[in-house]
């Protein structure tokens, strides 16, 4: 049986001749996408906005009524109503943001909630209340604290790791990369409009994993070439690396890919958001750790001193553990 | 590198089968099977979001607990110094910004005061609840204490747990889950069926029953402006007991209240109106036979939560401690409401901060939709890996369906809980953990191409890719350590496959993997590797 080769042997590609214009690319991509999120802002969902939030299945429509669910809603008068189609083109979720009076007083936010169902059942006969959701003002504010703390820690202690791991070079473009590929997963929520909730969080975090790891990867064969190749200029021995690695970053990236595209495609609906971004954040990721990461290194100063005193040490430690004196 | 002795083939394996087996019980639950009942079964507890439920978080404001202390000890302050011998006489008490003044009549009292007043300031452990300070020669002032109020706000969020659990088991619901969290918040999850509604009416109610003899001479008028007479507070009626928006003057001293009560139980009446019957215990029966008999004829107010749900005249004296609330009661309501009394009042008023209520009909659709997804995605990685790496690729197969298993083993030996961002988390595991056995491979591949002999080349690529495998495992274990401490139901459920895949795809791709090349290796002797 023949093997599949994903990526024929001894690839030479030159992706860091490119350097400086994808960096160019990228660094409006990442003004872009915070631009967005400034201008345009998140689809805040009811973990970071507060408020209500109602998912209703219309078992007997092939399609739900978006646009007289809307209307209905706000004919109550507490403020416009965020109607969404979610998952199935039946299934909707409807957010409603609390009055100030409401806020703090679970029983008038229950009581909304109660108004809105029973308002709906009545109109609608196939309505099937799905999952109805109701977060005070203090715990949102509380969450979005939260959830941004959690990320700057988790890219500040990753690129503290990466520091002690190899040197604060790497760290750094370790770091910048996470920033370029969280940047511009904000922006995708940001430019679809698609709702920023706590499962964003998770899939951001996954993503600063994935990312990290293709840069190790990556990192980890610069640092083996580094100690290899006294003499070859960085730009070369950057190229030399990623070509190495090409054959696993590929595969890995693809094996990621088909595991996600199933759940992408038929999971259930309330992990579409997540999963979409992760998987996007996919791609971000592996074009980061090539085109952000390395690049940087030389732009850093990284040169064949970097790892002499660690590896003569680390050597003299595997020679001894060896025998040979 | 490629030597197993024994004993280390033995603990392997011992490890993987025994982890792998505990996953069986939620492997046959989440298929639908049944799992023989007579074997022991370790099984993953499914989260609100797929097995439908509610969630409830609730909130004790702080600053509550501090009125509590100022006014109790208020009350204790008056009685230990009237009982003094001699009396010591205290007037212009306040308990306003936090802490409780008053000032002795007398100057010569002070000391005594500060002396009786000594062990009411220390709490359990000899803490220092209050600090006492005197100003202007003649004012004591009692502040409470940080270590104090904390430790009140610790104990009252106890006992208000303990409450819940007594009201939710009475409900005979199915695993709730009631834990606190924080300093002064309490999560509720009631998982299947229920009704959300009454969830919240049980919890949320504080259930504190007072007995009040009623100003009958109040003027309705005066009542409306809000205007009482010295020693009377006005309530309002409960918005359900037909005489909602009217109002009740009562006497502030004179009534008393539920904590001695031992039993509520909903009942009908001789008029076939719904009840609830309560019984005091020894003390307050007395105290209830005695209020009674001293005012027959007169109207008293049954009063809960502040709110007046009736108010009948004394008939006649009422011994035994028995009584009767009615209240335009219906039978659900009246039985809420004795499940309620029975478990004791809540000893703070808790809020619902956050609450989230999950169809179950949404929950079951969602594991049968994830399940497919993730059974497609790993069929798909299976079959890359095996028409790129061959053989190698079977091995990193074998050690895919061991990592899920032993996975499921963990969370299930653990008792965590498996949500639907925690599928995701699934397929992002395997997606992640078959990376070692590309990074091992592709190196193998590489050192082949060099040159290296058979072994040579199995032992590089293992001992070569091990040193980036462990760094990427390790930035990814604090990406998930971070996630999990700071999410919250469903995302920590996320974060909880992500942590635990960690660890067992370290040991499935790279240990057993290994252990299974080496044995090939040593089996076969091959001088190529088809790879």
């Amino acid at each position: 049986m023949k093997l599949l080769k994903l990526v024929p042997d001894d690839t030479n590609i030159k992706f860091l001749k490119w350097r400086i214009p994808f960096y160019v690319i990228s660094m409006v991509l990442i003004a872009a996408s915070w631009g967005l999120v400034l201008t345009k802002g998140l689809n805040y969902g009811v973990d970071f906005a507060g408020g209500l939030n109602i998912t209703a299945t219309f078992t007997e429509s092939t399609e739900a009524p978006v646009g007289d669910l809307r209307d209905r809603v706000a004919g109550l008068g507490y403020g416009e109503p965020v109607v969404q189609r979610f998952g199935e083109d039946n299934q909707v979720s409807i957010r409603v943001p609390l009055p100030e009076s409401a806020e703090g007083n679970p029983e008038a936010a229950q009581a909304i909630a109660n108004e809105i169902v029973d308002e709906l059942q009545t109109n609608f006969d196939d309505f099937r209340l799905d999952g109805n959701e109701n977060v005070s003002g203090k715990v949102s504010d509380e969450f979005r604290q939260d959830a941004a703390l959690a990320l700057i820690a988790a890219m500040l202690a990753v690129a503290l790791y990466i520091w002690i791991r190899f040197e604060w070079q790497f760290g750094v473009g370790g770091l910048f990369a996470l920033f370029h590929d969280v940047s511009l997963t904000l922006g995708m929520f940001a430019l679809f409009q698609m709702e920023f909730n706590l499962q964003s969080i998770a899939a951001i975090l996954a993503i600063i994993g994935y990312s990290l790891n293709d840069t190790i990867v990556i990192y980890d064969r610069i640092r083996e070439n580094l100690k290899k190749y006294r003499k070859m200029p960085l730009p070369e021995l950057l190229d030399l690396s990623v070509n190495e690695t090409l054959a696993r970053t590929v595969m890995t990236s693809l094996t990621l890919f088909i595991a996600l595209i199933p759940l992408l495609l038929f999971g259930p609906a309330s992990l579409f958001s997540m999963v979409a971004a992760i998987t996007l954040g996919l791609f971000v990721g592996t074009y980061s750790s090539v085109y952000m990461a390395a690049p940087i290194l030389i732009w850093l100063g990284v040169d064949s001193h970097s790892f002499v005193p660690q590896e003569s040490a680390a050597d003299r430690q595997e020679k001894a553990a060896r025998g040979e004196v | 590198m490629l030597d197993f002795p024994l004993w280390k083939k033995g603990w392997f394996w011992g490890l993987t089968l025994a982890l792998s087996v505990l996953a069986l019980p939620s492997l046959f639950s989440l298929s639908g099977a049944r799992w023989p009942a007579a074997l022991p079964d370790p099984e993953v507890n499914l989260g609100l979001d797929l097995a439908g439920g509610s969630h409830i978080l609730l909130e004790a404001d702080p600053a509550e607990i501090v009125t509590q202390r100022l006014r109790n000890m208020e009350e204790s302050v008056r009685s230990t110094l009237r009982r003094a011998e001699p009396q010591i006489r205290v007037g212009d008490v306040s308990t306003a910004d936090r802490r409780l003044s008053f000032m002795v009549e007398s100057v010569a009292d002070v000391d005594r005061a500060r002396q009786l007043l000594e062990p009411l300031l220390n709490g359990e452990g000899l803490v220092r609840e209050w600090d006492l300070s005197v100003v202007d020669e003649t004012r004591i002032i009692l502040t409470p204490t940080d270590a104090g109020l904390d430790a009140a706000l610790n104990a009252a969020m106890d006992s208000s747990q303990d409450v819940i659990d007594r009201r939710i088991n009475a409900l005979g619901t199915r695993e709730p889950t009631i834990i606190r969290q924080g300093d002064n918040r309490i999560v509720v999850q009631v998982p299947g069926l229920q009704d959300p509604e009454q969830v919240k009416e049980l919890v949320g109610r504080t259930a504190k029953l007072e007995f009040k003899l009623v100003n009958e001479n109040a003027l309705p008028s005066d009542l409306a402006q809000g205007i009482v007479e010295p020693g009377q507070q006005i309530f309002p009626y409960a918005p359900d007991s037909g005489f909602a928006g009217q109002s009740l003057a009562v006497y502030r001293l004179g009534g008393i209240d539920g904590s001695t009560l031992v039993r509520a139980q909903a009942s009908r009446n001789q008029e076939n109106q719904d009840v609830v019957v309560i019984q005091f215990d020894q003390q307050g029966g007395n105290r209830f036979a005695k209020l009674t008999s001293e005012n027959v004829g007169k109207q008293f107010a049954i009063i809960l939560d502040g709110e007046v749900i009736s108010a009948p005249v004394i008939q006649d004296q009422i011994l035994g401690g028995v009584s009767e609330i009615s209240g335009n009661f219906t039978p659900e309501t009246a039985q809420q409401l004795a499940i309620s009394l029975q478990s004791g009042a809540l000893p703070v008023d808790l809020t619902v901060v956050e609450e989230r209520t999950v169809g179950p009909d949404l929950g079951a659709e969602s594991i049968r939709l994830g399940i497919i997804a993730m059974m497609v995605g790993s069929i798909a990685v299976v079959v890359l890996m095996i028409a790129t790496y061959g053989r190698f690729g079977v091995y990193a197969t074998i050690a895919l369906i061991f990592n899920v298993l032993m996975i499921l083993g963990i969370m299930a030996a653990m008792n965590t809980t498996l949500t639907l961002p925690g599928i995701a988390g699934f397929v992002l595991t395997i997606g992640a953990a078959v990376d070692a056995n590309v990074l091992i491979n592709e190196r193998i591949r590489e050192e082949r191409k060099r040159g290296r002999r058979v072994i040579a080349a199995v032992e590089n690529g293992y001992r070569e890719a091990s040193r980036a495998i462990f760094d990427a495992n390790i930035t990814n274990f604090i990406a998930g350590a971070l996630l999990f401490m700071f999410g919250t139901g469903p995302v920590r459920g996320f974060a909880v496959v992500l942590v635990i895949g960690l660890f067992t795809s370290v040991f499935t791709a790279v240990s057993l993997t290994r252990l299974w090349v080496a044995g090939w290796l040593r089996r076969a002797r091959p001088q190529d590797l088809h790879l």
